[in-house]
């Protein structure tokens, strides 16, 4: 198993695509975090922008004590989709390069190689969190001294709790474009029909259940966005009126944490069974 | 002597196509066995099977004494099926060590094998980047990587130019002479007469011979056309049975006895016009045993 963990690492390490990800998921935070409120702040209380937010608010989202919200802010939506892709790159290309076939003929078991690949992905998305943190950290030190503003951290545990959300958040996307790309053996369709999900169905359904059919509200409280935009809004201080889109308070915190990581054991178990059992053309 | 391949009724269904139909194989330790058929005929079908890859219908496999897919049966088996497939976006190397990461081969292997295929030079270039030649050296090197005794080769030498192919039939002859079993598909027919031990044919998903190669091409004559005719063939029958054809005699005898054949008969004082060795070629027992099964099917 380690030897083929240490593979699959090799794997992402070299692969352009994983960059490629990881760096489209830093800048958003960055600019949606940062560049953006502080062009904000900078340009004074008279700019539009700002939508009558005072000053001294904005500054205040952007201070290391708010660094887990920007942080993992966006990860039920826009990183969520990068998540997605990344899980359907990683198992989807051993189909389309019929590279399967050649681990498959080397030495594990089908169930450990898989499991080897999502020990793999479940490392590459912490390498995510944490760098994307350490990203938004530096920027909240940079202009809590450019600003004078407040460098209090917030608790361990809760920046600990913080990333553990964020990275089940992403983990799960991550592991529903591994099972599609399983059920499809393809790269792209995974892609196409996970990101439509992620970033128009859920929302629809959402805004359908709550004009027209609330008796469905249990249903669209299932669904896996729902639950990633509330473990994130638990885990951070967002208040519902600044969440960014997809964050909401729309299931407990514990509730979305177990939903979440049943999400994951379903994908999971979903992709093992599938790779077992079927037979490799 | 145990078979290192046993193969008995295999049958692999998909739908309404039966793409492998009762097939039995047996491989033999040491030796190079050729898997020969048309395309489409079930061999990589059949090679998948053994692999682990896919699972039969019905019918049983042992390979190595083992269930194929099992992890002792794919540590000693190097395999490279259809086209080799590797990671583009990696160098050759790369590849060749993250497949060392999983079958637990050590690293200096992979310079073993990378110059045993020739392709040390380029092994730090991206397997993108490789012409269709080396991409095949590379799976043959994969195949060979953790020093297997059973190697399951499916067209190696698909894309090789005539230099390339020439190297991969020294390499495959070489693997069988050291000690390893070689399970070899072509349907380069000449390719498999110069290196294989035995041949299976394969025809529409059934196993239509299974035989020595030299068995399968039958005893080899020598022609001979000579004057006065009874003559020579009273002294002929020295060397073996003779049989007329035509208006020519035809000796059993091995073609390296002509020199001898053709001195003892200008000695008695006939005269030799013609002699020469017949020898049918495997092409020709193939397209017999394939059409004759294709007729079979007709009828």
């Amino acid at each position: 198993m380690l030897g083929s963990y240490r593979a699959e690492l090799l794997k992402l390490r070299k692969r352009s695509a994983v960059w490629v990800l990881f760096g489209a998921g830093l800048v958003l935070s960055l600019i949606f975090g940062y560049l953006l409120p502080y062009l904000g702040y900078a340009t004074g209380d008279d700019n539009p922008q700002t939508d009558g937010v005072p000053r001294a608010e904005i500054l205040r989202g952007m201070l290391p004590e708010r660094v887990i919200d920007n942080t993992i802010g966006g990860y039920p939506i826009f990183a969520g989709a990068l998540a997605l892709v990344l899980g359907a790159i990683v198992i989807g290309g051993e189909y389309t390069w019929g590279t399967l076939k050649t681990v498959l003929t080397q030495r594990p078991g089908r169930g450990t190689i898989l499991g080897a690949q999502f020990l793999a992905l479940a490392t590459t998305v912490a390498l995510w969190v944490v760098g994307i943190f350490a990203a938004c950290a530096l920027c909240s030190v940079g202009i809590a001294a450019a600003e004078n503003g407040s460098t209090a951290w917030p608790s361990i545990g809760n920046l600990l709790q913080g990333l553990a959300g964020g990275w089940l958040v992403l983990m799960m996307w991550c592991l529903a474009g591994a099972a599609l790309a399983v059920a499809f053996r393809n790269v792209a369709l995974p892609i196409g029909l996970g990101v439509v999900w992620i970033l128009g169905i859920e929302t629809l359904l959402a805004g359908v259940v709550s004009s027209l059919l609330p008796g469905l509200k249990w249903l669209a409280n299932a669904l896996p966005g729902s639950n990633a935009g509330s473990l994130v809004f638990t885990v951070t201080d967002m208040a519902s009126s600044d969440a960014p889109p997809g964050v909401r308070d729309a299931v407990s915190g514990g509730r979305a944490l177990l939903t979440l990581i049943g999400y994951c054991a379903v994908f999971t178990a979903l992709a093992v069974w599938t790779t077992r059992r079927r037979d490799i053309t | 002597m145990d078979a290192l391949v046993e193969v008995s009724g295999l049958t692999k269904r998909y739908g309404d196509t039966l793409a492998v139909d009762g097939v039995d194989l047996t491989v033999l330790p040491g030796e190079v066995y050729g898997f020969l058929g048309p395309n489409g005929a079930g061999k990589t079908t059949t090679l998948r099977i053994l692999t682990g890859l896919i699972a039969p219908t019905s019918g049983t496999v042992r390979v190595l004494g083992g269930r194929p897919g099992q992890a002792d049966v794919l540590r000693r088996t190097g395999s490279m099926i259809e086209s080799p497939a590797f990671y583009p976006y990696l160098s050759g190397l790369d590849n060749l060590r993250l497949l060392a990461e999983y079958a637990g081969v050590a690293r200096q292997r992979i310079d073993e094998v990378l110059e045993l295929v020739d392709l040390a030079d380029r092994a730090k270039d991206r397997f993108s980047t490789y012409s269709l030649g080396m991409k095949q050296r590379l799976g043959v090197a994969a195949a060979l990587l953790k020093d297997p005794e059973l190697v399951i080769l499916d067209e190696p030498t698909n894309g090789l130019d005539p230099a390339g192919m020439r190297d991969m039939r020294r390499l495959i002859r070489e693997l069988g002479t050291d000690g390893r079993t070689v399970l070899l598909s072509s349907h380069l027919l000449g390719e498999v007469q110069q290196i294989c031990d035995r041949v299976g044919i394969i025809n529409s998903g059934r196993m239509v011979a299974e035989h020595n190669v030299d068995e399968l091409r039958g005893e080899q004559e020598l022609v001979v056309r000579a004057n006065p005719k009874d003559q020579a063939q009273a002294i002929l029958t020295r060397f073996g049975s003779v049989h007329q054809y035509d208006d020519t005699l035809r000796v059993k005898v091995t073609p390296d006895r002509a020199a001898e054949v053709n001195r003892v008969l200008v000695e008695a004082g006939i005269a030799v016009s013609e002699l020469r060795s017949t020898e049918r070629a495997l092409e020709d027992v193939f397209f017999e045993l394939t059409a004759t099964e294709e007729k079979a099917d007709v009828g």
